[in-house]
């Protein structure tokens, strides 16, 4: 089965519509899927949900998509660099369903190992635990958190054999695999695309049977605090 | 009183050899530059990564290599990456022995706010409440009283929880406070602070 696709908008053809759940990789700008987002802009689908731990700026990332009122909802951690964001939530345009960052990564690593609920102490006597089931494991009281089940995974990676196995670069690689995971349909978009049989089996971070979809292209990669000592 | 650095200074006191820490942003960050010679202490950066380096030189940064701040930083010999679902799974399963982190708020219960003013400033938790839920000690570094003068050290947080009774101790620029049963106790003054000074600049109960 052939999984490399021509472009991102190829990659995306009849995996897109309006309403969507898509779970997202990355860490504000770094490792994140920009070949798409950019692709899923160009495609217009609206009303989307992203389950993503940040929300880009206002000119990149998922800011994008803000800018053209595709996003109609956000499960995040974080959100703190983008003023359109800010704009439309507290004008009550945007929905947003903030999620500690560990309970939004392990919601989307359960929802892609198969488990639709687990119990963690993040968040228990916080407004996160409102409305949450609770219960007490050995004397401590933990909340319940639900996997994430989603639509579409769209991830970005740095390199990939046809078959679809994964090598993440540093800390690029953050909340690509757990968002891999949990996607029904998993669309990469890598830097290079290698021959099978070129990656060492015990090095790759994830195995191509979470991957249905691959893209290469140029990636900008931008910087968001580029920070330095003296030499 | 002390200023930035020298809380940070008076932070790095509370690390011991072998420890995994984490540094939350601001003040916490500038810890890393007083480990005591000789002290191995690994830092984690919760977006993936264990044994942070120091900034680049210009010209060296990477755009895949940042902490959790979003800067540009550098790996070391023993540096290792993981995705964030493995991250927090260190931080929640008790691995990381410490977190040191700024603070809006801190209550005399150990009480701690530090991500959100309701309907002003919508920026996220992040790792924050993970953090303060798994690690084995949270110390928090900021200052004693607000711009305004008002204390932040209080006998109840007015802003929402990161977490519940979750915080160890408290260092700001007057001093260095634990909290136990019953309230908060001084642990030191800082230079030039009185202990009446403390009190009257701390809203919670002393005892």
């Amino acid at each position: 089965m052939k999984k490399i696709y021509g472009s991102a908008a190829e990659a995306l053809d009849g995996v897109l519509h309006d309403g969507m759940l898509i779970a997202a990789g990355g860490f504000g700008l770094c490792g994140i899927p920009e070949l798409l987002l950019s692709a899923i802009r160009d495609a217009g689908t609206k009303d989307l949900t992203f389950a993503s731990n940040n929300a880009g700026v206002d000119d990149f990332g998922i800011g994008i998509l803000l800018q053209t009122k595709q996003v109609k909802k956000m499960i995040s951690s974080y959100v703190g660099e983008n003023k359109e964001f800010m704009r439309q939530y507290l004008g009550g345009e945007l929905e947003l369903e903030f999620n500690p960052q560990g309970t939004l990564a392990e919601r989307m690593r359960a929802g892609g190992a198969g488990i639709p609920g687990f119990y963690t102490k993040t968040g228990v006597g916080t407004v996160i635990a409102d409305g949450k089931e609770h219960k007490d494991f050995n004397g401590e009281t933990y909340i319940m958190e639900e996997g994430i089940f989603a639509d579409l995974a769209i991830v970005k990676a740095w390199k990939a054999d046809a078959t679809g196995n994964l090598v993440f670069r540093k800390t690029a690689r953050n909340f690509n695999p757990p968002a891999a995971m949990c996607g029904k349909i998993c669309v990469v978009e890598v830097e290079e695309i290698v021959p099978t049989g070129s990656l060492d089996p015990d090095t790759i971070h994830l195995p191509g049977i979470y991957v249905h979809r691959i893209v290469q292209g140029e990636h900008e990669k931008r910087i968001e605090q580029r920070t330095v000592r003296s030499a | 009183m002390w200023d930035r650095n020298q809380m940070a200074a008076r932070a790095a006191q509370e690390l011991q050899d072998g420890w995994y820490v984490n540094l939350g942003i601001g003040i916490p960050t500038l810890v890393s530059n007083y480990i005591p010679d000789g002290m191995e202490v690994t830092l984690q950066s919760e977006n993936g990564m264990l044994g942070m380096g120091a900034f680049p030189i210009d010209g060296e940064e990477d755009a895949d290599l940042i902490n959790a701040g979003k800067q540009t930083i550098t790996e070391l010999p023993q540096t290792s990456y993981f995705d964030s679902a493995t991250s927090f799974g260190m931080i929640r399963g008790g691995k990381i022995a410490m977190a040191i982190l700024g603070a809006m708020e801190v209550a005399a219960n150990g009480d701690l706010a530090n991500w959100m003013i309701p309907g002003k400033l919508v920026k996220g938790m992040g790792g924050a409440m993970d953090l303060v839920a798994g690690v084995g000690r949270v110390v928090v570094v900021m200052d004693h009283t607000s711009k305004h003068g008002d204390s932040k050290v209080l006998k109840e947080c007015t802003l929402p929880l990161t977490g519940k009774a979750v915080v160890d101790r408290i260092i700001t620029n007057l001093g260095v406070l634990d909290v136990v049963e019953g309230g908060l106790k001084i642990v030191e003054c800082a230079d030039g602070v009185t202990e009446e000074e403390l009190r009257a600049a701390t809203e919670a109960t002393i005892i």
